[in-house]
């Protein structure tokens, strides 16, 4: 039972939780790295690793940090890992630093990371706060790599950079703008919502209402409260 | 004259071109999140403009008179979003108390603020783009005008969205991202405007 429930810990990121397609989190990374096949997966990377370290600090210190200044705490320790895991990007991998630009930087300020400390790493142990984050990470990176796929082959005709005989003659650059990746966004959420068939738990609508910080955010109550 | 003319074009391409919510995707989700009533989103946008222009002005100095010159330069993540953190905060406790009016229109949306990248991603760019103290300020504010100009054009599609007929499976997010993707490319059309008007 407890190792099954470790499991669900653990797979839940990668579907019925998608970070990206279910729970609606890190929408400007999603959108803004995954016009290459290699950009998207080294941000899905990069991400994962703050998520799981965060995770696992912001877990070990639950009972340590105090409610009230729980958030400036959780942004520190984010922004921490952040700017560890951009000097090594820095350092060794240098293509890929100049391609995610600012966005590394902004990893601090995705979603996701707050909100799975919000939601799970603040209220679990350590070892499940670091399969939650492996989940989630693995998840990301493949919704990432999911909508890179379709975005690289049909905006730019490449596979990862290589060249893909005939598609490259009849690309359809609109793909690889920003306007095709909100659009492709759009319609992955919608095949996604088919697949699980309403199993997964949806939000009707994207709002306060339905914001996964809805609880944290002080700013989301008073809106609701006021619409209510 | 030529450094009016470099203002210009920075506002121009930040507000149009290089709109930072719908080319940069940054603050996608206080764009599909507040956009849903006029006033909401009106009260966003200005609350934006505000943070980001504060941002700017207290984290260029930071930048060039304590970070570089203290050879920090890898504390301007955690520090950059503490002071964004910090100023958010301050702002809000001062609104309430010397002009609760304007607190009561703006600041619920103030404490959102902290999270949105388009503040941080404002302040950074500022520094890689290594514009002077007015340009930062520039660009800042022209950042805000188009997260504004961006989040009423599009509330003003989502009330037409509300009224119509839509697949099931499409409903809510999906139609909502590929609505904003057509406001993404009509804004495409300002691609060059503003070197063929100025011929900067």
């Amino acid at each position: 039972m407890k190792n099954n429930s470790n499991l669900s810990a653990l797979l839940k990121g990668i579907l019925l939780e998608n970070p990206v397609f279910v729970l609606v989190l890190g929408t400007c990374p999603t959108l803004a790295t995954t016009t290459s096949i290699i950009g998207a997966f080294s941000m899905g990377i990069a991400a994962m690793v703050v998520l799981i370290c965060s995770n696992a600090v912001i877990s070990a210190l639950r009972k340590v940090i105090p409610d009230t200044v729980r958030i400036p705490c959780y942004i520190v320790i984010i922004s921490g890992f952040v700017t560890i895991v951009k000097l090594f990007i820095q350092a060794y991998l240098p293509s890929i630093f100049s391609h995610l630009g600012v966005y590394l930087d902004l990893i601090t300020v995705n979603c996701i990371i707050l909100g799975r400390a919000e939601m799970f790493a603040g209220k679990n142990s350590v070892g499940r706060s670091v399969l939650d984050g492996i989940g989630m990470g693995i998840g990301f990176t493949l919704a990432l790599l999911s909508i890179s796929l379709i975005r690289e082959v049909i905006g730019a005709g490449t596979f990862a950079g290589m060249a893909i005989p005939f598609i490259i003659d009849h690309r359809i650059e609109f793909f690889i703008k920003p306007p095709g990746g909100l659009l492709v966004y759009g319609i992955m959420i919608a095949v996604v919502t088919k697949i699980t068939n309403g199993r997964a738990p949806f939000k009707k609508e994207f709002t306060c209402e339905g914001c996964p910080s809805a609880g944290v955010c002080h700013t989301c109550k008073k809106v609701l409260k006021e619409e209510n | 004259m030529e450094s009016f003319k470099t203002l210009i074009v920075i506002l121009m391409s930040s507000v149009l071109v290089n709109n930072y919510v719908l080319n940069r995707f940054l603050g996608i989700c206080p764009f599909l999140g507040v956009s849903k009533k006029l006033n909401q989103a009106v009260g966003m946008g200005i609350s934006v403009i505000f943070v980001m222009l504060l941002a700017t002005t207290v984290t260029w100095p930071i930048q060039y008179y304590v970070l570089d010159t203290n050879d920090l330069g890898y504390m301007q993540n955690i520090l950059f979003i503490l002071i964004i953190a910090a100023l958010v905060q301050f702002v809000e406790i001062a609104l309430k108390k010397f002009i609760p009016a304007l607190h009561k229109s703006l600041g619920v949306y103030l404490p959102l603020i902290t999270t949105n990248c388009a503040v941080l991603g404002v302040t950074i760019n500022n520094i890689n783009d290594k514009y002077s103290f007015l340009e930062s300020m520039i660009s800042s504010l022209g950042a805000g005008l188009g997260f504004l100009l961006a989040m009423v054009l599009f509330s003003g599609l989502r009330s037409k969205i509300e009224e119509s007929e839509i697949p099931p499976s499409f409903r809510g997010l999906p139609v909502t991202l590929i609505a904003a993707s057509f406001v993404s490319l009509a804004f495409f059309g300002f691609a060059g405007i503003v070197e063929n008007l100025i011929g900067g």
